[in-house]
C-alpha cells in the first residue's frame, strides 16, 4: 500500500491543516518534517479533524519554523503506547518518551523532534513458556512470563488481535529482549504471527481483553484515616480530589501514592509544576516499600508532563497513563493511577477545541468535555480476567477549579461519574488542618472500613459541632448551652484526632486500616459518653489534655512499647471524667 | 536577496495580514511604513496569507507597507555588555547605550527537562525579616507577589532587587508607569546595582505586543546567564500587565475567550515563563519573584487564581505589609532546616502568638473585656508589627531571629510561648 502523503497548508499555534492523498485515519499519527541540513525535524502530531478532505492535526511539540508546503508523513497508526516489561520504575513524558534518557541524548532542555522507544531494545528478560502449542488462545491471554520485580510480567497474546489464535511454537525458557519472537500463532485462516514481549496500543481506546467486569466492593486502603473511613475509595473505584491551590491536594496525592496497598502506582503529572515531580523523582528510589522491601520506585511509573510542556502531549499523557494501567491490570495485579491534574487537562482539550474554531460550551470548555471526562473514570475498574484472576485499575484525579468554585464544568463534569469525592476547603487548609477534606460536604458510595451505622453516627456529631460552632459566633461561647458546648468539643476532638493527619510525621502519615479501627473504637466510646463538667473552661481544658495524649498515641509505632500505655492513657480520660 | 511585500489586506488593532510565500511560523518581519519601521512576528499561516502581530503597533502603518521576512525567530542579543543597560519588550535599547547585536538568542525556548532538575537547596538572602524568616525564598523558586494596586509592591521589588545575594538581576516591566521606571532605575544606580542589573521595560504608554515580549526575554537572557553559572534574580512586574496583554491581541485575533475575557491557554502561557525558574546541576540557577495585581483585591480573578496554581507559594502585601498568613514559600523546608537550629521554632512560636493576637485584638474591637494573657498578646503584637513586618525593616537573618527571641522575652514568659523548653534555654535572652 502506498504511503498516505501530506502538505501542510496552514499553521495556528500547535493546530496545523493539512492536505493530503490518499487515505488517513481520525487519531492517526503523522511527522511534520521541517526541512534540515542533514535530516527533516519530525514532528509528531495527531489528527483530531477531517473536514473537506482537509486534516486538523495537533501537533505535540512547538510549531516555531513550520512552513506552508512543508511535508506531512502519515504512519498509519493511531497514537499507541508500546506495552511490555520494564516499564515499571521508569520516568516518561506524556507520549512514554523515557526522560532521563532524553536528558542524556539532549542535556538540560528538551528538544523537539527527539523520540526515543519507551522499552529497552537491549535489556533480557528471563522467558518461562505458559501456553503449549495446539492451545488456543483470545487477545490477552498468557504465552509466557518474563519476571519484573516482585511481580510475574505477563506476556500475551496482542490485545489488538481479533478472533481465536492457535500456538503453533513457544520459545524455550531463555533470555530474550522486548523485540524477540517467544511464539508463532495461526489465526482461523492459517496465517502465522509471531507473539513478541512487547506489543502496541492506541492510547485512546480502553482496553477490553477481559471477561467480566465487577463491581467495586473492597475498600482500597490509603493509610489516610479521613478518606479510609469517612470518605473510602474502592479497589477499581473512581474518586476525584477537588481543591484550590494551597489546599494540599499534591500532597494527599502524594501521601497516597507511598502508602496505598495496590500493586502497582501510576503517577500522571498532567500540567502541573515540575518541581512537584522532582521531589517523587529523588525521594521514591531512596523510600522502602515496607510490603515488598524493594524501593517505591520499584512499583512506580511516573507519567510527567509538566505545565511548560507542549499542551497537545498533556491531553496524550492521561491516555498513555490510563493505558499502562489498564496493561498491568491484565496481569492480575491491582493497579492505582493519580491523575494530577484533571482540570490542565480539560484545559489542554479546550485550547485544542478553540484553535479548531468550534462552538464552545460553559466557561469556553467543549461541548464533549463531560463525555471525554466520563470515558477516561470509565477506564477504571475491577475485572475477571479470562483465566478467572482479578485485576483493578482505581482512578484518582485531582481538580482545579477555577478561584476554588466547584461550581465549574470540570469539577461538575468529574463528580457525576466518580464514586467518591474528596472536597478540600479553603477554610480547612487556611487554619491548618490538613488534609483539608471537607467532613460535611465530601461523600463516597464505597463501604468503609468501618461499619456504616457507626461512620454515620460520627458524622452526625460532626455535623452537631459545627451547627455550634456556628451559633457560638453569634451568641458567644456565655451564651452557649453546655450540652451543646459538650457537642462542639467533641468534633474538634474528632477533628483533630482523627480527620486531622500529619503527613510530615513518620508514625502518622500512614495509619493502616488495623490501627484505624482500633483508634476508631477509642474515639467512638469516649464521644458516645455523657460528660458532666462544673463549667466550658474545665471541660475546655480536659478535652485539650485528652486531645494531647490522643496525637501522642496516633505518633507512636504500633510495635513501640509505649503503644499500649499511651492508648491506656487516652482510655483512662472516660473512666476519670466526671459523668453525668 | 529576500523578497519584499507591498500588500497589506488586513489590518486590526495590532495585527496584520498579508499573502507571502515560504514563510516560516513565528518567523520575523520588518515591516516600513510612514510612521518607521517595526518588527512582527508571525503568529498563524492559512495558505499564503500570513498573520502578523506588530510589535510596535499597527497604527499608521498603511496598505502599502513595504514587508520585508527576516528568516529567524525572535531573538535578543547576549553577553555582559548586556549589565547595566535597558531595553524595550524587542530588545531596542531604551538608554542611549549603543544597541547591541551579538550572540543572538532565541526567545521561548524548551522547557527543562524534569528529569535534569534537582531539589532546590539554597536560600536567597534579601535582608526583610518577612521573608528571610517566615517565607524563606529559595534559589530556582517562582513566586508572585499578590497585591492590590496602590501597594508599594515596585519598592518592595527594588528593595530586593538591591540587597538579595544574587549575581545578576534581571528586570522585567510590563505596563510600568513612566515615574516608577525612572524610580527603579535611579533607586537601582545611587546603590550601585544597577551594574549587575539588565532590565527590559515596557511602559504604559508602549505598544502593547512588546508587553507580551517582555517576560520571554528576560527570561532568555535570564538562562543564558543561568547556563554560565550566575545566580540570577528575575523581577517581573506587573504580570496582570502581561496578561491582559495577551487578552487584548487575543481578542483582536477573534479567539473564543474563557474566563473574564482572558484566552483559554492563559495558564499554559503564563506556566511556560513561571517554569523556566529552574536550578541547573553544575550551573546557575534562575528564580523569579513576579508581582501580580489583583484587580478588585480579588484573589480568585483568573490572573491571580493561575498563578497560584502554577507558582510555589505567594505572598500576600496589603498595606505595606508582607501579610504572613495566606502568604507562604512552599520551599522553605528545604532550607530552613539548616539555617540556624532556631529559626523553625522562632518561625512557628511567632506566627502562632501572631495568631492569637489577631484574635485578641478582635475581641478588643468588639467591647469584650481583655484578660492579661489578651493584654500580653496586644502588647506581643504591636511589638511585631513596627519591628518585624515592617518593610523598612533590614537585618539579616541571624539578627531578625535575635531581634525574634527579644521580642518575645519582652512580652511573655517562657513557658507561655509553647517554645520547647530545650530551645528556650538556650536561645532565650538573659536578663
Amino acid at each position: 500500500m502506498d504511503k498516505t502523503i501530506g502538505k501542510v497548508t496552514g499553521v495556528n499555534g500547535n493546530m496545523i491543516t493539512v492536505a493530503f492523498t490518499g487515505a488517513v485515519a481520525q487519531n492517526e499519527v503523522g511527522y511534520a518534517c521541517i526541512p534540515g541540513k542533514d535530516r527533516p525535524l519530525r514532528l509528531m502530531s495527531e489528527i483530531v479533524r477531517i473536514r473537506d478532505g482537509v486534516a486538523d492535526m495537533q501537533v505535540f511539540e512547538d510549531t516555531r519554523d513550520l512552513q506552508v508546503g512543508d511535508a506531512l508523513e502519515f504512519s498509519g497508526d493511531m497514537l499507541a503506547a508500546e506495552l511490555g516489561p520494564g516499564l515499571l520504575g521508569r520516568v516518561y513524558d506524556g507520549l512514554l518518551n523515557p526522560l532521563p534518557e532524553l536528558a542524556e541524548q539532549c542535556g538540560f532542555f528538551l528538544q523537539r523532534g527527539t523520540y526515543l522507544p519507551s522499552l529497552d531494545r537491549t535489556t533480557k528478560w528471563a522467558f518461562t513458556p505458559v501456553a503449549k502449542p495446539g492451545d488456543r488462545l483470545t487477545a490477552g491471554e498468557t504465552v509466557g512470563t518474563v519476571p519484573e520485580g516482585v511481580h510475574t510480567h505477563r506476556i500475551m497474546i496482542p490485545f489488538a488481535w481479533r478472533g481465536v489464535y492457535t500456538v503453533k511454537s513457544v520459545a524455550p525458557a531463555g533470555e530474550y529482549t522486548v523485540e524477540d519472537t517467544v511464539a508463532t500463532v495461526t489465526d482461523a485462516k492459517g496465517q502465522e504471527h509471531e507473539v513478541k514481549l512487547m506489543q502496541r496500543w492506541p492510547v485512546k481506546l480502553p482496553i477490553t481483553c477481559y471477561a467480566e467486569r465487577l463491581r467495586p466492593t473492597e475498600t482500597l486502603s490509603t493509610g489516610i484515616r479521613s478518606v479510609d473511613t469517612f470518605f473510602p475509595v474502592a479497589v477499581g473505584g473512581t474518586y476525584c480530589i477537588p481543591g484550590p491551590f494551597g489546599a494540599g491536594k499534591t500532597v494527599i496525592q502524594h501521601q497516597t501514592s507511598q502508602y496505598a496497598d495496590v500493586d502497582i502506582v501510576i503517577v500522571a503529572a498532567c500540567g502541573e509544576r515540575a518541581g512537584e515531580v522532582v521531589e517523587t523523582l529523588r525521594e521514591f528510589p531512596e523510600l522502602i516499600d515496607p510490603k515488598t522491601g524493594r524501593t517505591l520506585m520499584d512499583r512506580t511509573v511516573i507519567i510527567c508532563n509538566t505545565s511548560s510542556m507542549p499542551v497537545a502531549a498533556r491531553e496524550a499523557s492521561v491516555y498513555t497513563a490510563v493505558t499502562l494501567a489498564g496493561y498491568y491490570r491484565q496481569m492480575g495485579l491491582n493497579v492505582l493511577l493519580l491523575a494530577d491534574s484533571t482540570s490542565r487537562w480539560a484545559q489542554a482539550l479546550r485550547e485544542m477545541s478553540g484553535r479548531l474554531e468550534e462552538i464552545p460550551g460553559d466557561e469556553a470548555f467543549p461541548a464533549y468535555l463531560e463525555s471525554v471526562i466520563a470515558g477516561f473514570y470509565e477506564r477504571a475498574g475491577r475485572v475477571r480476567l479470562k483465566d478467572g484472576s482479578i485485576g483493578s485499575v482505581t482512578i484518582g484525579g485531582t481538580v482545579s477549579p477555577a478561584g476554588g468554585n466547584f461550581d465549574e464544568p470540570v469539577t461538575q463534569a468529574t463528580l457525576k461519574v466518580v464514586g467518591a469525592f474528596h472536597g478540600l476547603s479553603r477554610a480547612r487548609s487556611d487554619a491548618r488542618r490538613y488534609p483539608a477534606i471537607d467532613p460535611l460536604d465530601s461523600w463516597s458510595k464505597y463501604p468503609s472500613v468501618i461499619e456504616q451505622p457507626r461512620v454515620e453516627a460520627l458524622r452526625d456529631l460532626l455535623r452537631k459541632g459545627a451547627d455550634v460552632e456556628q451559633m457560638m459566633k453569634v451568641v458567644g461561647e456565655e451564651g452557649t448551652a453546655m450540652d451543646d458546648f459538650m457537642a462542639f468539643l467533641k468534633k474538634e476532638l474528632i477533628d483533630a484526632v482523627y480527620l486531622q493527619q500529619n503527613a510530615f510525621n513518620e508514625v502518622d502519615a500512614c495509619c493502616p486500616v488495623a490501627r484505624q479501627r482500633e483508634a476508631f473504637d477509642v474515639l467512638e466510646k469516649i464521644v458516645s459518653e455523657r460528660y458532666a463538667y462544673a463549667d466550658k473552661a474545665e471541660a475546655r481544658r480536659a478535652f485539650l489534655q485528652l486531645q494531647q495524649a490522643f496525637i501522642d498515641w496516633n505518633n507512636t509505632p504500633a510495635d513501640s512499647p509505649d503503644y499500649a500505655t499511651r492508648r491506656e492513657a487516652v482510655l483512662n480520660f472516660v473512666a476519670e471524667a466526671p459523668h453525668a | 536577496m529576500r523578497k519584499l511585500y507591498h500588500q497589506i489586506d488586513n489590518i486590526s488593532g495590532s495585527v496584520v495580514t498579508l499573502r507571502a510565500e515560504g514563510v516560516k511560523n513565528r518567523e520575523l518581519a520588518e515591516i516600513d511604513s510612514r510612521v518607521g519601521t517595526s518588527l512582527a512576528q508571525v503568529i498563524k499561516l492559512a495558505g499564503d496569507e500570513v498573520t502578523l502581530q506588530v510589535f510596535a503597533g499597527a497604527r499608521g502603518v498603511a496598505t502599502d507597507a513595504q514587508v520585508r521576512f527576516l528568516g529567524h525567530p525572535m531573538q535578543v542579543p547576549f553577553g555582559d555588555e548586556l549589565l547595566g543597560r535597558v531595553f524595550t519588550g524587542s530588545a531596542k535599547p531604551r538608554d542611549n547605550g549603543p544597541e547591541l547585536t551579538m550572540n543572538p538568542t532565541d526567545i521561548g525556548t524548551p522547557s527543562v527537562n524534569p528529569a535534569k532538575r534537582i531539589i532546590p537547596r539554597h536560600m536567597v538572602r534579601t535582608g526583610i525579616p518577612m521573608i528571610d524568616v517566615f517565607n524563606t525564598l529559595v534559589e530556582s523558586q517562582k513566586l508572585p507577589i499578590f497585591a492590590r494596586a496602590g501597594e508599594p509592591y515596585n519598592e518592595l521589588l527594588a528593595r530586593i532587587a538591591l540587597q538579595a545575594e544574587v549575581d545578576v538581576i534581571i528586570l522585567g516591566g510590563m505596563g510600568l508607569k513612566h515615574d516608577d521606571y525612572l524610580a527603579f532605575r535611579d533607586k537601582l544606580d545611587a546603590s550601585g546595582a544597577l551594574s549587575r542589573t539588565v532590565m527590559f521595560v515596557h511602559t504604559a504608554a508602549d505598544p502593547v505586543v512588546e508587553c507580551m515580549l517582555v517576560p520571554d526575554v528576560s527570561l532568555a537572557v535570564a538562562e543564558q546567564f543561568a547556563l554560565k553559572g550566575k545566580r540570577v534574580l528575575v523581577l517581573l512586574t506587573d504580570m496582570t500587565s502581561f496578561a491582559d496583554a495577551m487578552k487584548e491581541i487575543a481578542i483582536t485575533m477573534e479567539q473564543i475567550p474563557s474566563n473574564r475575557g482572558y484566552p483559554g491557554d492563559l495558564y499554559s502561557q503564563l506556566a511556560a515563563r513561571y517554569e523556566k525558574a529552574v536550578d541547573f546541576e553544575g550551573a546557575g540557577s534562575i528564580t523569579i519573584l513576579a508581582v501580580t495585581t489583583m484587580p478588585g483585591d480579588d484573589v480568585t480573578h483568573p490572573v491571580p487564581d493561575n498563578t497560584g496554581y502554577i507558582t510555589e507559594g505567594q505572598f500576600y502585601l496589603r498595606n505595606g505589609r508582607i501579610e504572613p498568613f495566606g502568604s507562604l514559600s512552599r520551599l522553605k523546608q528545604q532550607v530552613n532546616k539548616d539555617t540556624r537550629e532556631d529559626h523553625r521554632t522562632i518561625m512557628d512560636a511567632m506566627i502562632k502568638l501572631y495568631a492569637q493576637y489577631k484574635d485578641a485584638a478582635e475581641k478588643q474591637s468588639m467591647g469584650f473585656r481583655m484578660s492579661e494573657w489578651d493584654k500580653k498578646l496586644l502588647r506581643y503584637g504591636a511589638r511585631f508589627e513596627e519591628k518585624m513586618m515592617d518593610l523598612s525593616v533590614n537585618i539579616p537573618l541571624e539578627q531578625a531571629l535575635d531581634l525574634g527571641w527579644q521580642i518575645l522575652a519582652e512580652c511573655f514568659e517562657p513557658m507561655e510561648t509553647g517554645i520547647p523548653t530545650k530551645m528556650s534555654d538556650k536561645f532565650w535572652p538573659k536578663k
